[in-house]
């Protein structure tokens, strides 16, 4: 009994348990030391609550993206995070010219709208393009090559906006409807943060709605579970795939002007970090689940806000939110090492067996 | 002039030659099938119908036109559907969303929903599980449901792969009774199986194909009497 226990487990095991439970006791110090120290009041934990949720609705929405791909694709779509960039720093010069001529201060709501319409349709128009010119044509080849041709895609569009808008950071223009605060209950709750939270919650909702109750999202986790028999049926399985990327396209130019309006800035590279991060969201929740990508974002954005002064203030750390990335990240491996399957994993395992 | 007509095909998995040179005809209201050993080119000869392989020689003809440009969606939309070997129903779908996809060529709605009536109806087992997800329905229900799915786009031609295949000897008779009642409705069948006793008991004709080529070609009864057949297939000596 004992032996075939020890034989299952070997050095590599072990060495990842050490590493985890030293990771969790770490978290656990450092927790508890924060919390003992008093350095942050209920009110700055709000602020940082409301922060990471802001933050991380906007990596739920790009992450629907990587989600949707690999439920059709079975494929990262690494420049997904340029689809993202694409939008909003497009619409960057929409926003100014509608800025200029003070019918931004006139009419903000329509204008909003303007420069969110713009964004997604170059995003959409972006994402579609990519698949058909750079995916369609690598259907049934080896799993690593459009891999590593999204990796190629992801540096093209980068440097192709790099090349047509030029390198500098652009500052979108402020606006009045979206800046100051609200009080609620005694907290002060930004009003571009409770905007987020809303507009990305509104497009989740209506993203998982289409999926789930019209036609073509059916057809579409028709095509995810087997695209033989999808074809079978008379379901276009490159109009789906075309489809899913337009969707994830959406939403990733949706959510690019909410991250432009809450930091305020677009360039080129803009796209890299929200991008793996989202890709990190996706992987938390379990990749080519939906909600899981949604959740695991929200949860990614809460842990990056909460966790470096809550983990890491009370170790001693002088600055904890140069490492915000450090805590992203180290999830991801730890995800890997120890649920592969993400949050909501079962369901996609099940749908293997 | 047949209904479909496969002419002098050959279809190839890479460098293997899969088809060589498979002619079929099948009359419209006929039961035809196809019977052969594992990895004879049963399923291989209705892929390449259904156009999911396309072939690199010979034709395929549905009433006389050509499928050869045509994709595998819109071969459904010409009048050929397909239950595929193993159902390969959408096992995450619900049992109404599954029969919906079925109808994914159709945008009429009224004409759907009847459809679907006249499914639950041929299939009442289906109804009492219309709301459950289709991965936890048994074995015999996922093989009424990958039957009633095809059926949803009002096909003039199905095309059946091993509807018997991995099924209780009580399933494999309801699924023959199935078949037999749609072809008394009207529907043309092409049927590939490795039962090859009860395909011939529903058929009218029957080819039989060995390693990819077409060797022997006869009505059922005769099929049935035949020395070859009976040794090979219906384990006799």
């Amino acid at each position: 009994m004992f032996q075939k226990w020890k034989d299952r487990i070997d050095v590599t095991d072990i060495v990842m348990w050490l590493i985890g439970l030293t990771l969790l006791s770490l978290v656990l110090w450092g927790s508890i030391s924060t919390l003992r120290a008093g350095l942050y009041t209920g009110r700055h934990w709000v602020d940082f609550l409301i922060f990471g949720l802001a933050q991380g609705s906007i990596y739920a929405l790009i992450a629907t993206g990587y989600t949707m791909v690999y439920g059709v694709l079975k494929m990262i779509n690494f420049a997904h995070g340029e689809v993202f960039m694409s939008g909003p720093f497009t619409a960057y010069f929409v926003a100014i010219a509608l800025w200029q001529s003070d019918f931004l201060d006139n009419y903000p709501i329509i204008g909003l709208m303007i420069i969110f319409l713009s964004s997604m349709a170059v995003s959409t128009t972006i994402a579609y393009f990519l698949e058909k010119i750079a995916y369609r044509p690598l259907r049934g080849a080896p799993r690593l090559i459009p891999l590593i041709t999204a990796i190629g895609a992801s540096f093209f569009l980068q440097y192709l906006f790099l090349g047509l808008y030029g390198s500098g950071i652009q500052a979108y223009p402020d606006m009045e409807i979206l800046t100051g605060f609200w009080m609620v209950a005694g907290v002060r709750i930004l009003r571009i943060q409770v905007v987020v939270i809303i507009a990305s919650v509104l497009l989740m909702v209506a993203l998982y709605s289409f999926i789930m109750l019209t036609r073509v999202g059916k057809a579409i986790r028709a095509v995810s579970e087997d695209k033989e028999a999808a074809a079978l049926m008379g379901i276009s399985v490159d109009g789906m795939i075309s489809t899913t990327f337009v969707i994830g396209g959406m939403a990733a130019g949706a959510a690019g002007v909410l991250y432009a309006l809450m930091y305020k800035q677009v360039y080129f590279f803009m796209g890299f970090i929200p991008g793996l991060k989202a890709f990190t969201a996706a992987v938390l929740g379990g990749i080519g689940n939906i909600p899981g990508a949604m959740l695991g974002g929200l949860f990614l954005g809460l842990i990056e806000s909460v966790g470096p002064s809550l983990f890491l203030d009370g170790l001693g750390i002088v600055a904890p939110y140069q490492l915000k990335d450090a805590i992203a990240f180290t999830m991801l491996v730890m995800v890997l090492i120890f649920r592969p399957t993400g949050i909501m994993g079962e369901r996609l395992s099940a749908k293997k067996a | 002039m047949a209904m479909l007509e496969v002419q002098n095909v050959h279809a190839y998995y890479g460098k293997i030659h899969a088809l060589k040179n498979v002619s079929l005809k099948i009359e419209k209201g006929e039961i035809v099938t196809l019977i052969g050993g594992n990895g004879a080119g049963k399923s291989t000869t209705l892929r390449t119908i259904s156009g999911l392989l396309k072939p690199r020689e010979g034709a395929i003809l549905l009433n006389g036109e050509n499928l050869a440009d045509y994709k595998a969606h819109q071969i459904v939309t010409k009048g050929i559907t397909q239950v595929p070997e193993g159902r390969r129903i959408f096992g995450q779908l619900t049992v109404t969303e599954n029969l919906d996809m079925g109808a994914f060529i159709c945008r009429d709605k009224k004409l759907i929903a009847e459809n679907v009536e006249r499914i639950f109806e041929m299939f009442p087992r289906l109804n009492e599980r219309r709301k459950q997800v289709a991965g936890t329905l048994s074995g015999g229900e996922q093989q009424m449901l990958a039957m009633g799915r095809a059926l949803m786009s009002n096909p003039e031609i199905l095309l059946l792969d091993e509807p018997s295949m991995g099924l209780a000897p009580v399933l494999v008779d309801a699924v023959f009774e199935t078949i037999q009642k749609l072809h008394a409705a009207g529907t043309t069948i092409l049927l590939v199986e490795q039962n090859a006793r009860m395909a011939l008991q529903v058929a009218s004709r029957g080819y039989v194909i060995q390693t990819g080529e077409v060797v022997l070609h006869d009505v059922a009864d005769s099929l049935l009497n035949n020395d070859m057949v009976r040794k090979s297939y219906m384990g006799e000596n």
